[in-house]
């Protein structure tokens, strides 16, 4: 049980730090330029919150399993298989997550002031520059409120995982996957399980939601 | 030999240094198009009513606008030019801007909001602190840099702002509205500091203002701006002296009129004209101050040589004085009086009066 705790935090956090990577970036875009197509882009970012996520960890099979369009040129370039490996937990769990981070931060660059930026520009930044030192620090509780959503939902993340990385224990088993096991041979077990991730989750939403999204 | 001249004299045209812009913006609805130009040292007043282009003159001026057409030179070098696809990016020009309402960094204490710039040029973190703790102290915020920006006074965050933006040590200093976030009694400590911050500084400055007499005070030298295009430009005086337009006239708190002169008398339309002490022919203005003109109830047997039908349209105090609003011949006309004698005259809306001006209080000036 322990096993599968530890892996879903580890996973979790990977996926939550998978998805700042280049969820951040990809709202920035979203919230601050214009491109044709650009309607289709966020569509497509947030595609995940609706889709059923055993559909999404099809999706990831067809796209990154051993055959699958990307999955193939892994292989033989980098020898990278990700189907069914911990990596593949992480994946499909990021997969799961990133709309809720693109989106709150998405929401936060459209309340925050362009001009600040502007003002940085005047002084010599450049974009990037500008981003990290001014907006960055300033959407920062936008960002880190929707990093808290991204964990406490790939903590959570049981459809895209088993479909896409199986439930292997000690390599891609997280706690969900093993409440939905054991409910089948020891529901005592289950119900035990589900406390102790149940225990977890709020303990992590009530510490990092009041730090962060509180009074700033 | 030949060649090398030429290109030399490219680079540093000679008596270049300074501001020298064409402007020319078009948003459909909205087109500016306003040249300017300013010497080192100058203060550029851009003057006009809300709206009228003045903030997207200066966005140009910074990058944060594109021009659709025309120029911007600074001391000799091309910093865009539409027609051969010349453009210089916000961040590469040397340009410092002080925003209307500052845009002071809110997560970065007064000392790393004025080390931003410098950091931003590639200077190290020590060295650019250092220099900003300087540039605090002679704004007398020593003792405020490490206070974050809503801590500060409206007073002290202008300074801070000023400080960020002198820190790259920019040719063109831009002020939007610098005076516009102050309550009534700040405005007036930090505009005379302003003024000598201002005079003190050697590159070109260029201030953006709907207020008359931060234009006046604080510029060196007026452009006024309406509907995207200059209507008059020249030094405060001579504009406060000689308005152009209503807009200028209602600033300066002037009467004005546009008509016909010959010799002495100005024709403004039917059964209104003025005697006035220039003689001028062809289309001109007559201005006068509302505190030249006198109400009566009968005709004035004075020696006022400029006596009108009139009827008030409305009253208002203004300082110690009433302002009336009246109609003369079809033409607003606005004049001031003592509380006194608009009780002695029972003045009220719609009431029939005789108004009268001095031709000496007068000043007439060609069109």
């Amino acid at each position: 049980m322990w096993q599968a705790l530890r892996l879903s935090l580890q996973t979790a956090t990977l996926a939550t730090a998978v998805a700042l990577v280049l969820g951040v970036p990809l709202a920035w875009v979203l919230a601050r330029t214009a491109f044709p197509g650009r309607r289709l882009v966020r569509a497509l970012v947030t595609l995940p919150l609706v889709l059923p996520p055993v559909v999404g960890g099809v999706a990831l099979l067809l796209a990154l399993g051993r055959n699958g369009v990307v999955g193939r040129w892994l292989d033989s370039a980098f020898g990278i298989t990700l189907p069914f490996t911990t990596a593949g937990v992480v994946v499909a769990e990021a997969f799961v997550a990133m709309p809720f981070l693109v989106i709150s931060v998405e929401g936060t660059l459209r309340t925050s002031d362009v001009r600040y930026e502007e003002a940085a520009a005047t002084l010599g930044a450049s974009r990037f520059t500008a981003f990290r030192r001014v907006t960055l620090p300033m959407i920062a509780p936008g960002v880190a409120a929707g990093a808290v959503l991204a964990w406490a939902r790939a903590l959570g993340e049981f459809g895209a995982t088993i479909t896409f990385a199986g439930s292997f224990p000690g390599r891609t088993q997280t706690m969900p996957l093993a409440v939905y096991l054991a409910l089948q041979d020891d529901p005592a077990a289950a119900i035990a399980l589900s406390l102790v991730l149940l225990a977890v989750s709020v303990t992590v939403l009530v510490a990092l939601r009041d730090r962060w999204t509180g009074a700033a | 030999m030949t060649q090398k001249a030429v290109a030399v004299e490219e680079t540093v045209p000679a008596g270049a240094s300074g501001l020298d812009a064409h402007l020319v913006v078009d948003r459909g609805t909205f087109a500016l198009d306003v040249a300017l130009t300013a010497a080192p040292g100058e203060v550029l007043g851009l003057l006009g009513p809300n709206g009228a282009g003045k903030t997207t003159a200066l966005r140009t001026l910074a990058g944060l606008t594109p021009l659709a057409d025309g120029h911007l030179r600074l001391d000799g070098r091309t910093l865009e030019e539409p027609a051969r696809r010349t453009r210089v990016t916000p961040d590469r020009r040397p340009v410092g801007v002080i925003f209307q309402d500052y845009l002071l960094f809110p997560h970065l204490s007064a000392l790393d909001n004025v080390a931003f710039g410098p950091r931003c040029h590639g200077m190290s973190k020590a060295a650019a602190r250092a220099l900003a703790a300087e540039l605090l102290d002679r704004m007398g915020l020593a003792d405020h840099a490490h206070v974050k920006p809503r801590r500060l006074s409206g007073g002290q965050a202008q300074r801070v702002a000023l400080a960020r933006a002198l820190a790259t040590r920019p040719r063109l200093l831009l002020l939007d509205e610098p005076l516009a976030a102050l309550d009534a009694l700040a405005r007036l400590e930090v505009r005379a500091e302003l003024r000598r911050r201002l005079a003190a500084f050697e590159a070109v400055a260029v201030l953006v203002t709907h207020d008359p007499l931060d234009a006046m005070v604080l510029a060196d030298r007026l452009v006024v701006i309406e509907h995207g295009r200059i209507v008059q430009e020249g030094d405060p005086a001579e504009i406060a002296r000689r308005p152009r337009t209503d807009y200028i006239a209602r600033l300066v708190g002037l009467n004005l009129y546009q008509g016909s002169a010959e010799g002495h008398a100005v024709r403004i339309g039917p059964g209104f004209a003025f005697t006035t002490t220039e003689e001028l022919t062809g289309p001109a203005f007559v201005a006068f101050a509302p505190s030249a003109v006198t109400l009566h109830r009968d005709h004035p047997a004075s020696s006022a040589r400029n006596a009108f039908r009139a009827q008030v349209t409305g009253l208002e105090s203004h300082g110690d004085q009433i302002r009336v609003a009246l109609t003369a011949a079809g033409f607003p006309l606005t004049a001031d009086l003592t509380t006194i004698a608009v009780a002695e005259l029972d003045l009220h809306p719609g009431a029939d009066v005789w108004a009268a001006v001095k031709a000496t209080q007068t000043h007439a000036y060609p069109a």
